[in-house]
């Protein structure tokens, strides 16, 4: 068994525990974490198939930002576990089942005759001034540059709608109306009152 | 060396129980969530190891977009979350049934 | 040169239709006098540019115009143009519709000029109505000079359609009347039944020939000659008898040969100047003038000229007998016209086209001057139209007497007038025809001329001479109409009497017509007839001695023996002939079968179609029908909807499941 192997059983081992962690752990938040850990393993095993730029990104955003948020939320709601976690015992049964013939069923795609992996050529390692991150910057700068100007403008719809669903105004907050301020005039604010003089006693 | 297959067979492991952890925690929105996480990567490995093997960069553009993709997912899927215990004080799958029939 | 007349004839076009728009959009702002100045202003342009075109044509020769002038659309090879074909033939059809067109222009100002008085108090329609009468007729104009200077078939649709649709809003001009309303409904359905033969032609003419350009269907009809089609089993029909027994049917009805003449009659219903102008001068006639100009096919097919000739010599013969029972005046000229009709298809049965053209021309003119007439005669009545109420009218109506008389003798065929040398001209290619049946067409064409004398001078003793026999009151009314009404009378006198003899001599016995129309050698009736012509006035010597002369002077005689000296002896046939005159106060039962047979079974088929297919089958079986059910499954399957996210999952990935298993399985 050669190290690589034992680099891609060792990965691949944690990453189906830590799923398995996931979909099973009590507290919400031990199953983020799980899959924090989930995501590190998948992260290792990119980076053997040489796909060290998404391997980073996927540390990077996935870890250092969605699960934040992930963990962020859990621990901001009140939750109660103990409901959530009805029924747990009788549905495991027929979770396995349903994942069992699942997996049968891809295996069997896989090792079918369409795809035939194992004719697959093992591919050439690439050279060590090869770079990744300028590969993929060429594709997505060149080829896919339309698609890639849209997966940005769904970034930004997507900031702009989380703003907008969680966004509300509370009651008795006090802000500053600027445009209020620009046109106000003198009269608002000033009354001037004659007041009659009196005559000295 | 390690083969193709073993890559998919990581991912269809992965999807699986991802699939099975929507069926056992069917009650609790924030973990159909990260299940939901779960099955975009088991997607990902195979593009990458399907990128890898064919020796075309297009597979790893994929997975861009789609990390894109999951990731306002996320956003939305989480503010969305956010509004809704706001207003039921719940994230109770068994609580969100208005669409019924 | 060709450039310039490619110029006028566009103007000669456009002439009447931008008359029509303006009085027809603009009733208001131009008011009375300013709707009749541009629409006449409008046909008279057409006209005087019509009769320099037939100069430059007909007399300079400079050959025949056939030009595209605008391209509609191309489909599939096949072009859809407006173009002009503009030879002898469709110069003289030019110059008669704007010149008949003209004078009843100029006539309606005195028609139409009490219009008022035919509407009730506040109708709306009876707005505008003067305009929008001359805003018709200007329409009818340009449509009809659409149709004759159609170098392809499609422009001929166009212009056949357009003529109907004019015809049908001029029958029920007076939209209040029951009788109108009915008779225009009448003549477009008719209409309808001839039109779907004439598309259904002209579908073959594509389907065979794969253009709609006259010229190159004509040139290359020979090869098409000998062609078999199927239709239903296993009878093969003949390509060309198919065609033109389909383009006739068109004919048949825009032309009113039995049995689709029955509209006809009933289209007296619309104002008099438009019963000249349409139902006798020129619309009626566009089915001749279409045969006509198919000769190239037509003669290629001896079933379908066997069929024409019989088809016109029924409708001669039978349609004159009717007129001999009329009291309404317009409906005796009404009948005269489709008996002249059937004189004119007569004559392109036996292959004498341009016999059949001369006729249609002298016929448009001495027609129109009957109409007019008539017209007249009505004015000075106060719309009273029973003959039984005129008499004596002579002495009150010079003009309209003379005129009337002229008319009359032209329609007679008395030796000299126009109709004398074009029906002549017909009967004798009848006699000289080889055609199945011609004997006995000919003696029904015989016997038709002298029906014809009789029923005319019946209709002329009984209005201008005898005892007055309308009420005091009309009777101190009588006077003479305006110059407006008059003049156009005297116009159209002028070729009623002379037209004949100028155009004798070119027309069906000269060249006038070659390259127009075609005739086979061995159909050329016409050319055997003739031989033996040797200028018109010897064929107007000729006519003191010849048999269809004196077939005619025994019908007024007859009429002047019967209404002027014994007129006790019509009432006496008419208790003895009693079915006879039952038969022919009926119309032969065309309308009664029509109507009890045919419109009723279209309206049971109708209210069958209602209730059943539509309310029972579509509406209740169909559209309710299927909205129940699935309201019916909506209301069983709403339970899968539990609206719970987890049994949607649960679906989803049974369908994943599912779909996988498939995939493998293949």
């Amino acid at each position: 068994m050669s190290f690589e192997q034992i680099l891609f059983y060792v990965f691949s081992s944690f990453l189906v525990l830590s799923a398995g962690a996931v979909v099973t752990l009590r507290n919400p938040v031990h199953s983020a974490l799980a899959l924090v850990l989930a995501f590190f393993n998948s992260a290792a095993l990119w980076m053997m198939l040489e796909a060290e730029f998404l391997a980073i990104t996927l540390v990077l955003v996935y870890v250092g930002a969605v699960m934040v948020l992930f963990l962020f939320v859990v621990m901001m709601l009140d939750i109660n576990i103990a409901r959530m976690r009805e029924g747990f015992a009788q549905l495991l049964p027929i979770g396995i089942v349903v994942a069992v013939l699942m997996f049968g069923v891809m295996y069997q795609v896989y090792n079918g005759d369409r795809f035939a992996p194992g004719d697959m050529p093992v591919p050439t390692p690439h050279a060590a001034d090869y770079e990744n991150t300028r590969e993929l910057g060429l594709q997505l700068y060149t080829t896919y540059v339309f698609p890639f100007e849209l997966a940005a403008v769904v970034l930004l719809l997507a900031i702009v709608a989380a703003i907008a669903l969680t966004l509300r105004r509370r009651e008795g907050t006090k802000y500053q109306a600027p445009e209020k301020q620009v046109v106000t005039r003198r009269e608002d604010r000033v009354r001037l009152v004659k007041v009659p003089s009196e005559a000295r006693k | 060396m390690v083969a193709l297959s073993d890559y998919l067979t990581v991912g269809a492991i992965l999807f699986c129980i991802s699939m099975a952890g929507v069926f056992i925690n069917r009650k609790n929105l924030i973990i159909l969530l990260m299940c939901i996480e779960l099955m975009l990567l088991a997607v990902n490995i195979n593009f990458i190891a399907f990128s890898h093997f064919l020796g075309d960069s297009a597979g790893q553009v994929f997975v861009f977009f789609i990390l894109t993709v999951a990731a306002a997912e996320a956003a939305i899927g989480l503010a969305i979350l956010v509004v809704l215990f706001r207003n039921k004080r719940s994230i109770n799958v068994d609580d969100l049934d208005t669409l019924k029939g | 040169m060709t450039e310039s007349l490619h110029n006028i004839l566009v103007a000669i076009v456009l002439a009447p239709l931008i008359g029509s728009i303006l009085a027809g959009l603009f009733a208001g702002p131009l008011g009375r006098k300013g709707a009749h100045t541009v629409t006449i202003v409008g046909v008279a342009i057409a006209c005087l540019l019509s009769m320099y075109v037939f100069k430059r044509i007909a007399i300079d020769e400079i050959g025949v115009f056939n030009q595209t002038i605008y391209t509609w659309l191309k489909s599939d090879g096949i072009s859809f143009e407006v173009g002009f074909l503009v030879d002898n033939l469709t110069a003289m059809m030019m110059v008669v519709v704007t010149f008949v067109s003209l004078m009843v222009h100029v006539y309606t100002i005195g028609y139409m000029s009490h219009d008022e008085e035919n509407w009730p108090e506040g109708s709306g329609a009876g707005v505008n109505s003067y305009q929008r009468f001359f805003s018709y007729i200007s329409l009818f104009t340009f449509s009809m000079l659409m149709l004759v200077m159609a170098n392809n078939f499609m422009q001929l649709f166009f212009g056949w359609e357009a003529v109907g649709l004019v015809s049908y809003l001029l029958i029920g001009f007076w939209s209040v009347r029951e009788t109108a309303v009915f008779a225009n409904l009448k003549a477009f359905l008719v209409n309808r039944v001839g039109d779907f033969g004439f598309i259904l032609g002209i579908a073959g003419v594509l389907m065979y020939f794969n253009t709609l350009d006259y010229a190159s269907v004509f040139a290359v009809a020979e090869q098409h000659k000998d062609l078999t089609m199927n239709i239903w089993g296993d009878e093969q029909w003949s390509v060309m008898t198919v065609i033109c027994i389909l383009l006739f049917i068109g004919a048949m009805g825009k032309s009113a040969q039995v049995p689709l003449h029955v509209w006809l009659p009933d289209s007296m219903e619309g104002p008099t100047p438009i019963s000249a102008l349409i139902h006798a001068a020129t619309m009626v006639t566009a089915g001749i003038y279409m045969v006509a100009r198919m000769s190239p096919l037509y003669e290629l097919s001896e079933t379908a000229l066997t069929f024409v000739m019989i088809i016109g010599a029924l409708t001669a013969f039978f349609m004159g007998l009717l007129g001999l029972i009329q009291n309404d005046i317009k409906r005796v000229v009404a009948y005269s016209t489709l008996s002249q009709l059937g004189y004119m298809t007569v004559a392109l049965g036996v292959s004498a086209y341009a016999a059949g053209v001369f006729h249609l021309m002298t016929h448009a003119f001495f027609k129109a001057l009957l109409f007019l007439g008539a017209g007249s005669v009505i004015i000075a009545m106060h719309h009273d139209q029973d003959m039984r109420n005129m008499g004596g009218l002579r002495k009150y109506m010079p003009w309209t007497w003379g005129t009337s008389l002229v008319g009359s003798l032209a329609l007679i065929g008395a030796p000299g007038f126009a109709g004398y040398y074009s029906k002549d001209s017909i009967i004798m290619a009848v006699g000289a025809s080889h055609l199945p049946y011609a004997d006995l067409v000919y003696v029904m064409v015989l016997a038709g001329v002298f029906i014809t004398a009789l029923y005319s001078f019946r209709m002329y003793f009984l209005v201008f001479h005898g005892e007055p026999r309308m009420d005091e009151h009309t009777k101190e009314h009588l006077h003479e109409c305006p110059r407006v009404v008059t003049w156009p009378l005297i116009a159209l006198a002028v070729p009623s009497v002379a037209a004949g003899a100028v155009f004798v001599s070119s027309m069906p016995f000269g060249d006038f017509f070659d390259g127009a129309i075609k005739v086979a050698h061995e159909h050329d009736t016409l050319a055997h007839v003739g031989e033996h012509f040797h200028g018109w006035f010897s064929m107007f010597l000729h006519g003191f001695v010849a048999l269809p002369t004196w077939l005619a002077a025994a019908g007024v005689g007859t009429a002047y023996y019967l209404y002027m000296k014994r007129p006790d002896i019509p009432a006496m046939i008419e208790r003895k002939l009693s079915l006879v005159h039952w038969v022919l106060d009926n119309k032969y039962g065309f309308d009664a079968f029509n109507q009890g047979v045919i419109a009723a079974a279209s309206r049971g088929l109708g209210r069958f179609l209602w209730k059943v297919s539509d309310l029972l089958l579509i509406d209740g079986l169909v559209v309710n029908g299927s909205a129940k059910s699935v309201g019916l499954l909506a209301a069983v399957t709403r339970h899968l909807q539990s609206g719970y996210l987890y049994h949607y999952a649960f679906v989803m990935i049974v369908g994943l499941l599912a779909l996988f298993g498939i995939f493998i399985l293949q």
